[in-house]
């Protein structure tokens, strides 16, 4: 497998020069492999949103370089346009940028931006369309008639619609309820399994990422708090919570089992390890 | 006493289609709650549910088709009435941005009690104090839009109080907030719910945040279909899950090492309690599939 993303020294200061300087992102080093699915985790103001806007060449870093496979995306030969079909970037809120009449033309605004012919716009947005389970009677609707979460699959379909090397995701989960959050994470599940495509999905909620992702980076005061495999970034979660993050209910239900000498094992972050926990410790009761 | 009292309400969105023939979509079919004074109440339901629509039948932004809500007293659907409805009852919605009117914190908070004609001393007083009270007075000089999402939200909040209500109408405060600034607002309402008598409902999609009210309404397909407190909602998994409605991680584990059997208690929200529960289950051998 070879590199999607490579970061090298990279720091992003906002304000440079005033009282009010910040370094938003501070010197990270990263490595993600192709056909990786990251979970990117932080609270608010840890650099998450700095980090991604860097990725595909929305804010230029103040130091270090970006490379997206193999080449620096900030060098005065490459064009900024190819690096954004190459990397696929869907912000917060998503559906706020809906705009088009119908579904079938929002989705076929950035295949059209791409300069493909009819034929081949047209087989993209029934790509798209596919994958983020939007029928032929939805194509045809105005998206302002879809209910939230309708529209954000719309606006996903329409980054979708470029075939990305590498797909961004900022909150795409964020202010639907739980039926709504459980789709949207499903479809993007299916759609890296079955594209092999590069993934990374921002979210400060664990419980999001847990089910999906294959690694996990966590982001704290710019830096990189950790980079690595869900199970082990798991077996941290006693210095997740240090840093202010929410790790899930059932992480904090297996420390608290704990203090009463029972121990499920560290890597507890879904229900189904918990109750594979227990019945492990009941069926060997020699552990106890 | 009750401060809301619904009434075998229905309601139904009515619109138009192409051809100028009017469809009428029925979002609540007979609801029937009483709310005492000083309860804090979730109302629990997904998208579309009906739970927003409810929302606005509570201070008079809706007023049902047939039926009845009273508050306080008073007949929501009487014009001459509707100011001391309003003033009862305050409403905070989703988005803060949108509830902002002022570029300055305290004139934003101030803004519903000028339109009311309340007297300017008597104005200082009420803003400073809601201020305080939800823990934003250091900020009473600042630009709304500077301030993170949780910040504002709490504006949003100060402004419902200065207009003293006795009942705050919450409609998914949280829902676009980070975890941070949702701590922040589930703890200003609880406060103003202990501590100041307020009645609060609060509509809500996160089952962690309807966990922590007195009593728990769920909704679905515009319907009343559980009416409990939340010890006796969050034990019914399979319930919540068919309606699409999640349950906490914990009563999951639970249920499920009910069915390997253990015989644990769904009815314990606390996670300390849960922990020694099982723990105990555990140590005493307390299950049935061992070997």
């Amino acid at each position: 497998m070879g590199l999607a993303i490579e970061l090298k020294n990279l720091s992003h200061k906002y304000s440079i020069g005033t009282p009010f300087e910040i370094n938003a992102v501070d010197s990270v080093s990263l490595k993600i492999n192709q056909g990786e699915f990251v979970g990117v985790i932080g609270h608010t103001g840890s650099g998450k949103s700095t980090l991604i806007q860097m990725i595909n060449g929305l804010i230029k870093p103040s130091e270090g370089a970006v490379f997206i496979d193999g080449v620096n995306i900030y060098d005065k030969a490459v064009s900024l346009r190819d690096i954004r079909f190459k990397v696929g970037l869907v912000f917060q809120y998503s559906e706020h940028q809906l705009f088009e009449e119908t579904v079938y033309k929002d989705i076929a605004f950035g295949p059209k931006n791409m300069g493909l012919n009819d034929n081949e716009v047209d087989k993209k947005v029934r790509y798209a369309a596919k994958i983020m389970g939007i029928d032929d009677e939805m194509l045809k609707r105005s998206p302002f008639d879809l209910s939230g979460g309708q529209m954000r699959r719309v606006a996903l379909a329409g980054v979708i619609a470029m075939e990305p090397q590498i797909l961004i995701l900022d909150e795409p989960a964020a202010g639907l309820d739980p039926k709504g959050r459980r789709k949207v994470l499903e479809l993007i599940k299916d759609y890296h399994e079955n594209s092999g495509k590069t993934v990374l999905l921002v979210s400060h909620s664990m419980e999001d990422v847990v089910d999906y992702a294959t690694k996990v980076l966590v982001m704290n005061k710019g830096r990189v708090f950790c980079y690595d495999d869900t199970d082990k970034v798991f077996s941290k979660a006693q210095q997740l919570q240090e840093i202010g993050l929410d790790i899930p209910q059932i992480s904090r239900f297996a420390l608290a089992l704990k203090k009463y000498d029972v121990d499920l094992g560290n890597n507890i972050y879904t229900v189904k390890k918990a109750v594979q926990g227990v019945l492990n410790l009941t069926t060997n009761k020699e552990k106890l | 006493m009750d401060i809301i009292k619904v009434e075998n309400v229905d309601f139904s969105y009515v619109s138009q289609n192409d051809n100028g023939k009017q469809i009428s979509n029925k979002v609540l079919k007979n609801i029937n709650i009483d709310i005492p004074e000083g309860q804090f109440l979730a109302v629990l339901g997904h998208n579309g549910c009906g739970k927003s629509t409810m929302a606005k039948l509570f201070n008079g932004l809706l007023i049902p088709q047939s039926g009845k809500v009273f508050v306080d007293g008073i007949d929501t659907a009487d014009e001459n009435r509707i100011f001391d409805v309003r003033q009862t009852v305050g409403m905070v919605f989703q988005n803060p941005d949108n509830q902002i009117v002022a570029t300055i914190v305290e004139e934003d908070v101030a803004f519903a009690l000028e339109n009311l004609g309340v007297l300017p001393n008597e104005i200082r007083k009420r803003v400073d104090e809601s201020l305080k009270t939800v823990g934003m007075y250091e900020y009473r000089d600042h630009a709304p839009h500077k301030l993170s999402g949780g910040q504002k939200q709490r504006v949003a909040i100060a402004g419902v109080l200065a207009m003293r209500p006795k009942c705050l109408v919450l409609d998914e405060p949280t829902a676009m907030l980070d975890p941070k600034g949702r701590k922040e607002i589930i703890k200003t309402i609880k406060m103003l719910n202990k501590d100041f008598g307020t009645t609060v409902i609060l509509i809500t999609h996160y089952m962690e945040e309807a966990a922590q009210a007195d009593r728990v309404v769920v909704m679905e397909q515009g319907e009343v279909v559980l009416d409990n407190i939340p010890e006796r909602i969050f034990s019914q998994v399979e319930f919540m899950k068919k309606i699409g409605l999640d349950v906490p991680q914990t009563i999951e584990l639970f249920y499920e090492l009910n069915k390997n059997g253990f015989s644990l208690n769904l009815e314990i929200l606390d996670i300390e309690e849960q922990a020694e529960q099982l723990a105990d289950a555990i140590k005493g051998g307390n299950y049935g599939i061992s070997n």
